[in-house]
């Protein structure tokens, strides 16, 4: 089984992103759960959210407390949150952010981080405001090319049932996926 | 049949939906919320025909579903805690009113302390009000029962309304994969409702009238035999529900590898369902253990609690709610129940989860190992009942 | 009198409307109108429990198979014209 945690903050659509990226996975066959923390939720708070994928029928109810992968959808929560905590051996970073993979590799102390300019990208598909940008599409097109989990067709036709801005939603996940940086610079 | 992801809350509104529920009564109240957003949504858009009733409370919200139900309608409605509690009196009512009701109760800690999160205290203490009570474990089950409860409830040798329990965001905010089945293939098992006797202007009648003694023990008696027809009506009901869609619940309860287990842990909820992985873990190990999920509260699922004693050395029972003063409800119910029976193996009650908390594969393998203490000990009245985890230092730590 | 059980239904049900039932004889003190001091303003009908009160020409009618003389509208009366007299007299 594959876990996934989402760090971003109330707002950002951390809760959607994980369920995107589950429903990404179900349209590949794989059984899939996502769920917010079991929390307050405030706009502007800092929020978590899980995934877990699975060939086989997860059974399991319990939170994630040990991820195979952490995706932080905001750079500032390395500051308010300690994201790594309980990342498995080997485990996959992806951070949306500007700066340099390496550095935040360091910072860290995590050797498998990916990165995204996912602000941008948003941004650019008029997703959210300049103060409140929704990355969470962005991030999730990221994630696909990251963790190599499902393909992008799959984030893409995930993306596209949703409500309202499907096809910017669906452009941004796109552009992120070209965009993202991955472990090594590869 | 389409299949997608949804959270309980969703397959909840759909049950009811395909169920062709017909008057909607209900007030929000955290983690229920969204199902009745979700039906309101649903009807505004066209897609379900019926009547959402805008009611003050949820005591108003089961008053509406019971006159509906009345008056032939299927009702639903949905709620959750201190919804329910405020509700207890008219569930009394529409248990002794014989209206099959359905409503589904998204399980949550009753305050203070407030709390939000899963906890069965809530549906636990609604267990003499002549409801029958399910519990699910997964989103499918969710949509599942409310169609199989209507089966039940409205069945003339039961007709008692029917409590569908789900546990708060373990479900209620859980996506996971739900096979929507066909409308036609629902309507093919559950006819429409038709009571033999209900409201009807053109043939007036008076419901609910004042019965003097030498006779009101002959009604309370009528619904307990309600109540105990429903037993085998489950069965059947899941049965027919299997054969349509290839899914069973276990009828009256959903047993684990329990054929040929020793040791034998007893609750209801998403728990159990972590518990089934620990199972398979063990199993693995070579030790022999299985897992019995509570399906259904009300009526007591006697005789497969009775299965499981002439099998398993000892029954450890989780309970996620607490009777003060004695025990766990469950873990009360099952010794009750065999006390008259030939064979009684030692029962350790475990109360676990309560207020939300996180109920791991850690948990359920040391409550497995300290049953299996338990059991070697010998047991007596000393540490009958453990509050599993508590900071008392009682559990140990590697497993708290 | 039901004999068994099965003779009696899931639910107690009322098949004999209230109309029926004569509940007049629950009543120890009778309501009498004195026409001549009526206002006809209805307080009596409006405040009758009962419904046992119907409009007449010259004031309230009553219906004594129903009214159980509870002396609302006696007491209700604005100008006291209805007098509750005792049934045995």
């Amino acid at each position: 089984m594959i876990e996934i945690r989402f760090h971003g903050r109330g707002g950002q659509g951390a809760v959607v992103a994980s369920q995107l990226f589950a429903d990404a996975a179900f349209l590949e066959g794989k059984d899939v759960q996502a769920f917010p923390y079991f929390g307050v939720e405030r706009r502007g708070a800092p929020v978590t959210a899980f995934t877990k994928i699975d060939s086989d029928k997860i059974r399991d109810k319990a939170m994630i407390y040990e991820p195979d992968i952490v995706v932080v959808l905001e750079p500032s929560l390395l500051q308010a949150v300690n994201v790594t905590e309980g990342l498995k051996e080997g485990g996959l970073v992806l951070i949306n952010t500007e700066e340099d993979a390496k550095d935040i590799s360091e910072r860290l102390g995590v050797k498998n981080v990916a990165t995204v300019g996912a602000t941008k990208i948003a941004l650019a598909n008029k997703l959210g405001s300049r103060v409140q940008p929704i990355v969470n599409t962005a991030i999730v097109g990221a994630l696909a090319k990251a963790s190599g989990l499902v393909s992008i067709d799959s984030v893409l036709k995930a993306v596209l049932k949703l409500p309202l801005y499907a096809d910017r939603n669906a452009e941004a996940a796109k552009q992120a996926y070209e965009a993202t940086a991955l472990p090594g610079g590869a | 049949m389409v299949k997608e992801i949804m959270a309980g809350n969703k397959a909840t509104a759909y049950g009811a939906m395909l169920a062709r529920a017909q008057v909607i009564a209900a007030y929000p109240i955290t983690p229920q919320t969204t199902i009745v957003e979700r039906i309101a949504d649903l009807i505004a858009a066209g897609k379900w025909d019926a009547k959402y009733v805008m009611v003050e409370s949820e005591h108003s919200a089961m008053a509406a579903s019971v006159a509906a139900s009345n008056t032939g309608a299927r009702a639903f409605t949905a709620t959750s805690a201190h919804g329910l509690a405020l509700m207890h009196e008219v569930l009394m009512w529409a248990a002794g009113a014989r209206t099959p009701c359905v409503l589904v109760n998204v399980n949550r800690a009753m305050g203070p302390p407030w709390s939000v999160y899963a906890d069965h205290q809530d549906s636990m203490a609604q267990r003499d009000t002549g409801v029958i009570q399910f519990y699910c474990e997964n989103n499918q089950e969710i949509l599942d029962s409310i169609v199989i409860a209507y089966k039940v409830a409205e069945d003339p040798s039961v007709l008692l309304p029917a409590m569908v329990n789900q546990d708060a965001f373990y479900l209620s905010h859980t996506s996971e994969p739900v096979d929507i089945p066909d409308q036609e293939l629902v309507d093919g098992y559950l006819p429409p409702f038709r009571p033999s006797i209900k409201l009807d202007v053109e043939d007036p009648k008076g419901f609910g009238s004042f019965i003097m003694p030498p006779q009101y023990m002959e009604f309370r008696a009528h619904m307990a035999r309600g109540m105990d027809a429903a037993r085998e009506r489950i069965r059947k009901a899941d049965r027919e529900w299997k054969e349509i869609t290839g899914r069973s619940y276990g009828g009256m309860m959903d047993m684990y590898r329990c054929e040929d287990a020793d040791f034998i842990l007893f609750g209801a909820g998403t728990m159990m369902s972590t518990a089934k992985e620990v199972v398979d873990a063990l199993r693995k190990e070579g030790r022999r253990v299985g897992v019995a999920r509570l399906r259904v509260f009300r009526p007591f699922p006697y005789e497969e609690v009775r299965y499981l004693a002439d099998r398993a050395h000892a029954i450890g029972i989780l309970d996620r709610a607490f009777t003060f003063g004695r025990g766990g409800p469950l873990y009360n119910e099952t010794n009750g129940q065999l006390y008259n029976h030939k064979n009684r193996p030692p029962t350790k009650n475990y109360i676990v989860g309560v207020g939300g908390r996180d109920v791991r594969q850690k948990h359920i393998r040391g409550i497995f190992d300290d049953l299996e203490r338990f059991e070697k000990k010998g047991y007596g009245n000393e540490g009958e009942v453990h509050w599993w985890g508590l900071l008392d230092g009682s559990t140990p730590e590697v497993e708290r | 009198m039901p004999q068994t059980i099965d003779e009696i239904p899931p639910t107690p049900i009322n098949t004999v409307d209230s109309k029926t039932v004569k509940t007049g004889g629950w009543r120890a003190f009778r309501p009498v109108c004195h026409y001549e001091k009526c206002i006809r303003c209805w307080t009596c009908w409006k405040f009758c429990p009962d419904v046992s009160i119907s409009l007449g020409e010259e004031g309230p009618i009553y219906d004594y198979d129903h009214c159980k003389g509870c002396g609302i509208c006696a007491n209700e009366c604005p100008v006291k014209c209805i007098e509750m007299v005792p049934e045995n007299k």
